[in-house]
């Protein structure tokens, strides 16, 4: 049975605007088993969201390999959800046409697509507002436009990039929640980009944590609270502060080397 | 809202009374006496409306004067539509083509002034930056979900454009009209423009004054139904108070 994500030896170079070279990644290597939840901490710009952009096919690497399903990556390949960390549903679109975009591209008929739709929809909590456009919608709502979005396709591996940093804390849990749950009926393997350890931890099988930048892995957890869980208050049983303390040591210096080297570019 | 009506009558008041009273009041023609409007050159608003009413019911020296307006309108509209279909295709391929953009960016910046090409070119620059604002996570998101090449074009790219396009549209209309009547000034025996050239050839300043008045309610009508039919097209943006637009 071969791993959901491969990633060996990976280096992202970008060219800045500037003519100059930037490292985002070096060197890394990760392993993501089928159908589990991972998820990704480390500090700002430590390449988090590159590492999903190569995943997807969005972007190829500069160096190693880049596997999914015992194959490597080569474009866009089906079979991928992507939550964006900004709004990316179609401002132009109704909730309906959003979330039916995907099995239209996919061939199916229009009818189809919107009937399949229509049950996405009131799966995540939106019946009734298939005729709104993003506009009209709370910041909350359109996450669950999008969640849906990258779920109606059936993917077996759903990346998030730090989709629930925009929402208040209460919106927040309520969406972790319901993302447990869409996850736990799915066969889905989950990399979940956060720059919060809380949040990490209570989704979470894993945790990867990435060094301040060029990005590089520089420990892994294993997550074993028991499931299914309740973010909302799973962070009140003794393991999950035992498991938060050892992973933060960890991410500690990562973020306060992220920290002085802003410190210096910003007094430079 | 009320007193905003109000007092945009009012003005219109002052403005229109105020030039009338202005040319009441004044001899021009003898020296020592006041001079504040000079009815020779800028005539007075009731010789304007009378001269209006008069092309309405008598017709022009020229002919009917609906004869007039539809022969510039039917340049303008001529203009406007041609430039505003060359400008979308062009704008929109060029965005969509780095080769393209390349190869053909310093010939464009060439301009000739007729109706049609000055629209061209509002309309274009305004599709080709349509085109290349187009959010990065959208065409990201929309790859993702499996939309080909046609698909993001039609779906992505063209309405996140449009907005930019119709925007373009308000500032082309009023060019395509200059370039209409700027058109009929340099010899024409019809249109708008050669009625106002006549009346300023006969010392006639109502008839100059009478031309641009009709010009102006073309304009109006025009900016209304662009207006119409952008709230119509961009029904998903949301509603944004308009109540400073002309």
């Amino acid at each position: 049975m071969p791993n959901a994500i491969d990633l060996r030896g990976v280096t992202k170079r970008f060219l800045t605007p500037s003519g100059s070279v930037y490292t985002a990644l070096r060197d890394l290597t990760m392993t993501v088993g089928d159908g589990e939840f991972c998820a990704v901490v480390g500090p700002t710009g430590c390449g988090k969201s590159t590492t999903l952009a190569l995943i997807s096919g969005l972007e190829p690497p500069s160096e190693g390999q880049v596997e999914v399903f015992g194959k490597p990556v080569k474009g866009i390949a089906d079979g991928i959800g992507y939550m964006f960390q900004a709004d990316a549903v179609f401002p132009w679109k109704s909730v309906l046409e959003n979330v039916a975009a995907g099995p239209r591209y996919h061939g199916l008929s229009p009818r189809s697509a919107r009937d399949k739709a229509r049950d996405w929809i009131a799966r995540v909590g939106l019946a009734g507002f298939e005729d709104r456009y993003p506009y009209q919608l709370s910041g909350g709502m359109r996450k669950r436009v999008a969640l849906a979005q990258s779920l109606i396709n059936g993917p077996r591996i759903l990346l998030m990039d730090e989709p629930f940093s925009a929402l208040d804390v209460q919106t927040r849990s309520l969406m972790e929640n319901e993302l447990l749950g869409l996850w736990a009926a799915s066969s889905a393997s989950v990399v979940f980009v956060t720059h919060d350890l809380e949040e990490a931890i209570s989704l979470s099988d894993r945790v990867f944590v990435i060094t301040a930048g060029p990005g590089t892995v520089k420990s892994n957890y294993e997550v074993d609270l028991p499931r299914p869980r309740n973010v909302a208050e799973i962070r009140f049983q003794p393991r999950f502060t035992e498991i938060y303390e050892e992973i933060w040591e960890d991410l500690k210096d990562e973020v306060l080397v992220s920290y002085e080297r802003q410190k210096q570019s910003g007094a430079a | 809202m009320l007193n905003i009506q109000l007092l945009r009558v009012l003005f219109a008041v002052i403005i229109l009374g105020g030039w009338q009273l202005g040319a009441q009041v004044s001899d021009c023609n003898t020296a020592g006496h006041v001079c504040v409007v000079d009815k020779f050159f800028w005539s007075q608003p009731s010789d304007i409306a009378q001269k209006l009413w008069a092309w309405i019911t008598q017709g022009t020296d020229l002919g009917p004067i609906w004869v007039q307006v539809f022969v510039t309108m039917q340049e303008t509209i001529g203009g406007f539509i041609v430039g505003s279909i060359f400008g979308v295709i062009f704008g929109v391929l060029l965005g969509r083509s780095r080769l393209l953009a390349d190869v053909m960016g310093p010939y464009i910046k060439a301009k000739v002034a007729t109706a049609a090409i000055l629209v061209f070119f509002v309309v274009f620059f305004n599709a080709f930056q349509g085109v290349r604002e187009v959010d990065r996570n959208l065409i990201a998101n929309a790859r993702i979900l499996g939309a080909r090449d046609r698909q993001l074009t039609t779906e992505i790219i063209i309405p996140s454009a449009l907005s930019w396009i119709i925007a373009s549209l308000h500032t082309s209309f009023g060019l395509a009209l200059v370039g209409a009547v700027v058109g009929e000034l340099f010899g024409a025996t019809e249109g708008l423009g050669e009625l106002i050239y006549a009346a300023k050839n006969n010392f006639d300043a109502a008839g100059v004054f009478a031309g641009m008045a009709l010009l102006a309610a073309i304009a109006l009508v025009a900016e209304a139904l662009i207006t119409a039919l952008e709230t119509r097209l961009i029904r998903w943006r949301p509603p944004v108070a308009t109540e400073t637009r002309i």
